[in-house]
């Protein structure tokens, strides 16, 4: 971490994380911490528990000790209602994309920003803040269309516009690049960066995808066997002579 | 020695799936009463599941009451009784028939619905997107659904009912030579307010038994797509079971209040 990041507010800090499945310990002391406008990409191979890790982050696992705070607030200490809230800070890009599929891309986008009437209060007409999130992934001619009418990378963004659309201030990405032809791939990576931009946004980017690291971090964490085995930049990691390291980057 | 261990593991198991179950439901009344209320998307659940079972509950209703009255005819002709039909049915349709078919049906058609569509969106990550979004998914998508089966059931038992008779009614006209209005002026002599209000009441209980453990298998679906097709088939099997035993339950409680 250069002297920058350091003097910037910690938004994630995570100490000592452990989640294990019966006897599969998936998580053996994890840590660590990701601070305003940064991008972190972890990278670890299939089953090391990267997505664990992130899903124990927003809340949708239970960890079985060590602490997590998220922008100054420990989240095992959070009711429903204030994780609710927090939620509404820390947006999460998922691998599928997990668009609603009964409902329109309008009606995707809308729905978050219904129910969220403390931030954003009783909103009559959604329609300029549902075109704004789609100009953004430049899909605002997919608002009356089903998920099912979609490719792939569309969906894609159209979940990261039903992200932007609360106005996190952290984004989780679960391997937004996975799936996807490369130019599309390259298109996603592109909008990421944009709008890291020009929202200020701190990311963590989840992926095994030595390109997409590369194009989007200003640090990296290997996970390996549940603890973060090494840290820092994607060029330090690069040249690592480590073979669990270059195992990654052949 | 390894039968009795698995008996005592199914034993187990279904113990586990019954606190599970009676959480699950504890959880609904309490979410039920919390602000904000999705009441859209109950009126939307209301419309989808009453228009998609409205159909088959009137086809398979209006045969029952046929077959059931061409079935009976010939036993109540040997004992000089046919003018006991319209009672006898009417009475048997209100009270038993009417609201356990309808329920079955719904069960298939509904819960098992209910049980893929939950399932299918816990496998692809929509309810957890719904969890991420600072969203509420259990108000959303259980409460809405519960009530919608809760409230539509006893609607569809009615319809049910009423075409059940009238197509007893059109077998009585056709065989015995007996008019439309003397039928029904016999159906409603027969009936009684205490057939029809333990009837209805019970047909809330299954209504909610379908929404609930459709609900119940769809939200906790696990094994990816595998596991929303056996979300759907165990919705099916536990709540026919369940409204057995609702009904058993339901007849037992009715019969104290009429010793009183």
């Amino acid at each position: 971490m250069n002297t920058h990041e350091k003097s910037q507010k910690t938004v994630i800090e995570i100490k000592d994380l452990k989640k294990s499945y019966g006897n599969n310990h998936v998580l053996n002391g994890f840590n660590m911490s990701l601070v305003e406008g940064e991008n972190l990409v972890i990278m670890g191979k299939s089953g090391s528990g990267k997505s664990v890790m992130i899903k124990c982050l927003i809340g949708l696992e239970a960890p079985d000790s060590g602490s997590i705070l998220v922008m100054g607030k420990d989240i095992s200490q959070l009711n429903r209602d204030e994780l609710d809230e927090l939620r509404t800070e820390v947006g999460f890009l998922f691998q599928g994309s997990a668009l609603y599929d009964s409902m329109t891309v309008r009606e995707n986008l809308e729905f978050p920003l219904r129910r969220h009437t403390k931030k954003f209060g009783v909103i009559k007409d959604t329609t300029p803040m549902v075109l704004e999130a789609l100009k953004n992934v430049g899909l605002a001619h997919t608002i009356n269309l089903m998920p099912e009418e979609l490719s792939g990378g569309m969906k894609r963004r159209i979940a990261l516009a039903r992200t932007l659309i609360l106005q996190p201030k952290i984004i989780l990405y679960d391997e937004p690049t996975t799936g996807l032809d490369p130019i599309t791939a390259k298109e996603i990576l592109l909008l990421m960066e944009t709008i890291q931009k020009k929202y200020n946004t701190s990311s963590i980017i989840i992926t095994h995808d030595v390109d997409c690291a590369r194009a989007i971090s200003n640090r990296m964490i290997l996970l390996v066997d549940g603890i973060n085995y090494v840290e820092g930049s994607f060029e330090e990691l690069s040249v690592s002579t480590d073979p669990k390291v270059q195992a990654f980057f052949k | 020695m390894n039968a009795i261990f698995k008996i005592f593991e199914l034993l187990k198991f279904f113990m586990i799936e019954i606190g599970e179950l009676a959480y699950f439901a504890g959880r609904f009344f309490l979410e039920t009463f919390k602000r904000p209320f999705e009441f859209k998307e109950f009126l939307r659940q209301c419309f989808y599941m009453g228009n998609r079972s409205l159909l088959l509950v009137s086809i398979t209703g209006f045969i029952i009451g046929l077959v059931f009255t061409l079935q009976s005819r010939p036993t109540l002709q040997e004992f000089g009784a046919v003018s006991w039909m319209p009672s006898m049915v009417s009475i048997s349709i209100i009270r038993e028939i009417g609201p356990i078919i309808t329920a079955l049906i719904c069960a298939g058609r509904i819960g098992s619905g209910i049980g893929a569509e939950l399932g299918s969106m816990r496998v692809t990550e929509q309810i957890d997107a719904m969890e991420v979004s600072g969203t509420n998914p259990f108000k959303y998508l259980v409460v809405t659904r519960i009530m919608a089966t809760t409230f539509m059931l006893p609607i569809l038992v009615f319809f049910g009912d009423a075409i059940a008779i009238f197509g007893s009614c059109l077998v009585e006209n056709l065989k015995g030579n007996v008019s439309y209005l003397l039928y029904y002026n016999q159906v409603f002599d027969a009936l009684e307010f205490g057939d029809i209000i333990p009837a209805t009441i019970k047909t809330f209980f299954f209504g909610f038994a379908i929404g609930l453990v459709g609900c119940f298998k769809g939200y906790n679906c696990t094994k990816g797509t595998a596991g929303v097709g056996l979300a759907a088939n165990s919705a099916v099997v536990f709540t026919s079971m369940l409204l057995f035993i609702i009904d058993f339950v339901a007849v037992f409680v009715t019969d104290i209040f009429y010793d009183l």
